[in-house]
């Protein structure tokens, strides 16, 4: 048993613990704490996983400001759980067929790391490794791009002579752009979420924003004054 | 909380540290892990902390609700204005090489990083949006007027 198993093992065991005592807990205060606690122990997992992004948003997003919220809205709610809670056997029953059905989803998954997934062995995803840069064919962006190479592979010509063998594999490619990240940021993860779908990133960051106006819209001034201390 | 040595303390002394990390996880987000998301998180967690143990008030003075709502939509347009810029420069929406033409590969980080503080400055100013709202006049250092009682309790 390898040593990053008894990790994992031990963690999840944490993190079953910690839902579990979220659900129970009859104090809110108490259970916004344990959630806060789950989070960070799901951080853990990610990173012990090599996952490290999503280890930072879970440890910045999932303990940090979703507890703080929690709290806040515990000066609205009160810290007592006042309803008695009985089991309501349908919605358990629905609740344990959905995630049976998800477990059974991930039996067709390929196991962690396995080098033959095929995420792996897709042909964009050499491309990708290689950190080159894909513009849309025939753009102004891929002859700006084509142009650069050129030139950069020029430049290693007249550097090392008559070393050329290497050319034809398109290592020079790799290369000529080390010094600036080989066209992409050395994480990955930043250069997919802006770089490769910044389309996608931008509608993320309106919906925060349209996140940010519904508060405004629905709840400011509330409480008598429309335009106390706003600009809205 | 505002009367408790231990919450006074810990909210005073976090801050900077937490706004420190934020920038570093801001302005390195293309370097290591991290970026504009998890940033501008961490920057409204230490106002709102801050908030939350001197008061709403003590809070929006520093960061007013004029300035947070201006900033929210300034990120989405530092963003949506780095793509326009590149359209107008003949490249495709969002495509970095407009920035430095001659050299694609050097763009693409400072394409990046304008992005990233667009991202940053939305989530900072829209999770301080939502904190303001929620708890207004609930904290300590807001009013309570006579009827909030009974809104709060339709709520």
């Amino acid at each position: 048993m390898s040593g990053i198993l008894i990790i994992d093992l031990v963690l999840l065991a944490l993190v079953l613990i910690t839902a579990v005592a979220t659900v129970e807990s009859r104090n809110l205060f108490a259970a916004a704490v344990i959630s806060s606690i789950y989070s960070l122990l799901m951080a853990c997992f990610w990173t012990s996983m090599d996952a490290v992004d999503v280890a930072y948003t879970e440890a910045a997003v999932g303990a940090g400001i979703s507890t703080i919220l929690l709290i806040g809205t515990l000066v609205l709610t009160g810290t007592r759980e006042t309803v008695r809670r009985i089991v309501h056997w349908p919605a358990l029953l629905l609740c344990m067929a959905v995630g049976g059905v998800l477990i059974y989803g991930t039996l067709d998954m390929p196991a962690f790391g396995d080098p033959h997934a095929p995420a792996h062995e897709h042909p964009l995803y050499a491309g990708y490794t290689k950190q080159d840069i894909r513009k849309a064919p025939g753009s102004k962006g891929a002859e700006a791009y084509e142009a650069s190479l050129t030139a950069a592979r020029d430049g290693e010509h007249e550097a090392h002579g008559e070393d050329t063998e290497h050319s034809e594999h398109g290592e020079h490619n790799g290369n000529a752009h080390q010094d600036y990240f080989h066209g992409h940021v050395p994480n990955q993860v930043t250069s997919i979420i802006v770089a490769y779908r910044g389309f996608d990133t931008m509608f993320e960051t309106c919906v925060i924003f349209c996140a940010g106006v519904g508060m405004i819209v629905l709840l400011r001034g509330r409480r008598g004054n429309p335009m106390k201390g706003g600009l809205l | 909380m505002k009367d408790n040595v231990l919450m006074r303390v810990a909210a005073r002394w976090n801050m900077p540290f937490l706004i420190i990390f934020a920038l570093y996880t801001q302005t390195h987000g293309e370097l290591g892990p991290g970026g504009g998301f998890q940033a501008g998180v961490m920057i409204a967690a230490a106002f709102i902390v801050y908030g939350m143990v001197f008061g709403a008030a003590d809070m929006q003075r520093i960061v007013p609700r004029w300035l947070t709502d201006i900033l929210a939509a300034l990120g989405v347009l530092i963003y949506a204005g780095t793509g326009i810029y590149c359209l107008t420069q003949g490249y495709a929406f969002l495509d970095y090489t407009a920035i430095i033409p001659s050299n694609p590969g050097g763009a693409e980080p400072w394409g990046m990083v304008s992005v990233e503080w667009g991202v940053g400055i939305t989530v900072a100013s829209v999770m301080m949006t939502i904190f303001n709202e929620i708890t207004e006049g609930t904290l300590p250092g807001q009013e309570h007027e006579s009827h909030d009682t009974e809104m709060v309790g339709k709520a």
